[in-house]
């Protein structure tokens, strides 16, 4: 395994040596080399986000005027199927390793550190999808106007996305068959997310200014950057505990 | 103040054997509230000049979709005195709540569906409430799936707990932006029966089956937590006397 090899140093040394500011950095760089050396995991859901997507005209439609018409929802709705997709693995190797139980017993709130972790996962997973999606709206006839608010939209709703489902991932994290009944638990609590993100690309492409419902889902990832740590948090003392 | 009434609800012995006494009660009650809410409803009750006779089933679905929402925050509060006190009697009733809100959902989206089909002609409509409420009723179902998951009671106990904890932040952001995408997608043409604008006559009844629906619910909710006792307490002494004597 080879995030075995990568320590966390930082929390090994005596609480009065470290900063919370340096253990939360040399958290997020060990996040950050362990996301790059699995690229697999990285790559997957983007992978998932495209095949998806070419499954759309040959299950539907291939004509442009029917799949202009379904883009907006379809694009965010693939997105928010592969964001799921991504999540299991968020606490499993940390778990697996015992660098979860080092986190907690960490002199630093476990509270940052979470936030850190989610943090990262996001821009491993949820910025690369934001990324690629004007590419997959190009595949799906998705109007012009459409583009930005696609790309800005996913680029708050997927943060929000990662934090609310990381919470599904803390709580399956010491199950072995976690995956699908993560996706069960997490679902439901995607609906309003799903529907303002789908709201703002439908919105901007029939013409309508989008900023109302792009500031709801701000709104949201507000809420869930403050609230969701403290309930992954929890989660995660539960689930070592056991 | 005296906590000790506080302390005693934790022991699952005191609360089986109090319960014993006042299960007969809660039980002849609601079956009291609930024989004339129907009676009343169903018999007395005037007909709707609209909707004729299919409205009377608003005396089972009102009060079925009341309680589905009333037992989440029910299973939500029991987990979270569970969580801060270390209680499982608030464990038994947070495991409880969940099939039973579950059913009670169920029940609200079949009575609706059943509804609908001589109202609007079609048994499904991606109505707002009706939509709430399937997702009211995924949130239950990933509790039951959760609990199940676990094989450790304890951590099943906890994990379920923030769960229900999250699922409670956010039932009122779901609901919200449900009406909002409703009123988004399609203009009000269909309107359900309007509560607050229903006759006296046909209200009266309804507020008894709540209440009976009441009833039924704390009835249900003791009757599982009593099972849920006997088993989880099964190597004690008491309940192997309780069992021997019957």
């Amino acid at each position: 395994m080879n995030n075995q090899s990568v320590a966390l140093n930082s929390n090994l040394t005596p609480p009065s040596t470290t900063s919370l500011y340096s253990t939360l950095l040399s958290v997020f760089r060990r996040e950050l080399r362990i996301a790059f050396r699995q690229q697999s995991d990285m790559l997957n859901p983007i992978l998932f986000f495209l095949m998806v997507v070419t499954m759309m005209p040959l299950g539907i439609s291939p004509q442009a005027s029917v799949l202009s018409e379904l883009a907006p929802g379809l694009l965010w709705v693939i997105a928010l199927l592969a964001c799921l997709l991504s999540l299991d693995g968020l606490f499993r190797s940390d778990y697996e390793d015992g660098t979860l139980e080092q986190c907690i017993l960490s002199t630093q709130p476990l509270y940052f550190i979470v936030l850190v972790k989610v943090i990262v996962h996001w821009l491993t997973t949820g910025l690369p999808l934001t990324l690629v999606a004007p590419v997959l709206g190009i595949l799906l006839a998705l109007p012009a106007d459409g583009f930005i608010p696609l790309w800005l939209s996913l680029l708050v709703g997927t943060a929000t996305l990662s934090f609310v489902g990381a919470i599904g991932a803390a709580l399956t994290v010491s199950l072995r068959k976690g995956g699908l009944l993560l996706s069960l638990i997490i679902m439901p609590l995607y609906v309003p997310v799903l529907i303002f993100g789908a709201s703002t690309v439908r919105y901007a492409v029939e013409g309508v200014p989008y900023g109302s419902t792009l500031a709801v889902l701000g709104v949201f990832f507000a809420l869930a950057f403050v609230l969701a740590p403290l309930a992954i948090a929890g989660a995660l003392r539960m689930s070592v505990e056991e | 103040m005296d906590w000790q009434w506080f302390h005693r609800l934790g022991s699952p012995r005191w609360f089986y054997e109090k319960t014993s006494r006042w299960m007969p009660w809660l039980l002849s009650v609601t079956l009291v509230l609930l024989a004339v809410g129907v009676v009343w409803g169903l018999g007395y009750a005037p007909m709707d000049s609209k909707q004729g006779n299919s409205y009377r089933i608003i005396y089972i679905h009102v009060p079925a979709a009341f309680l589905a929402l009333a037992g989440y925050y029910v299973m939500a509060i029991a987990g979270a005195v569970g969580m801060i006190w270390q209680m499982k009697m608030s464990y038994m009733v947070m495991r409880a709540a969940a099939p039973i809100g579950a059913i009670l959902t169920f029940l609200a989206l079949i009575t609706g569906a059943l509804w609908g089909k001589p109202t609007w002609g079609t048994w499904w409509v991606w109505d707002a409430r009706i939509t709430s409420m399937l997702i009211l009723l995924f949130l239950y179902l990933g509790v039951i799936a959760l609990q199940g998951a676990y094989q450790q009671q304890q951590t099943a106990n906890k994990a379920c707990a923030i769960l229900a904890l999250v699922g409670t932040v956010n039932i009122p952001i779901i609901y919200k932006s449900v009406d909002w995408w409703f009123t988004l997608h399609q203009p009000a043409t269909l309107k359900l029966v309007g509560e607050s604008s229903i006759d006296p006559s046909m209200a009266y009844p309804l507020l008894v089956m709540i209440a009976g629906f009441y009833g039924l619910y704390s009835w249900l909710l003791m009757h599982w937590v009593r099972a849920d006792i006997l088993q989880s307490e099964s190597k004690t002494s008491w309940v192997k006397e309780l069992v021997a004597a019957k």
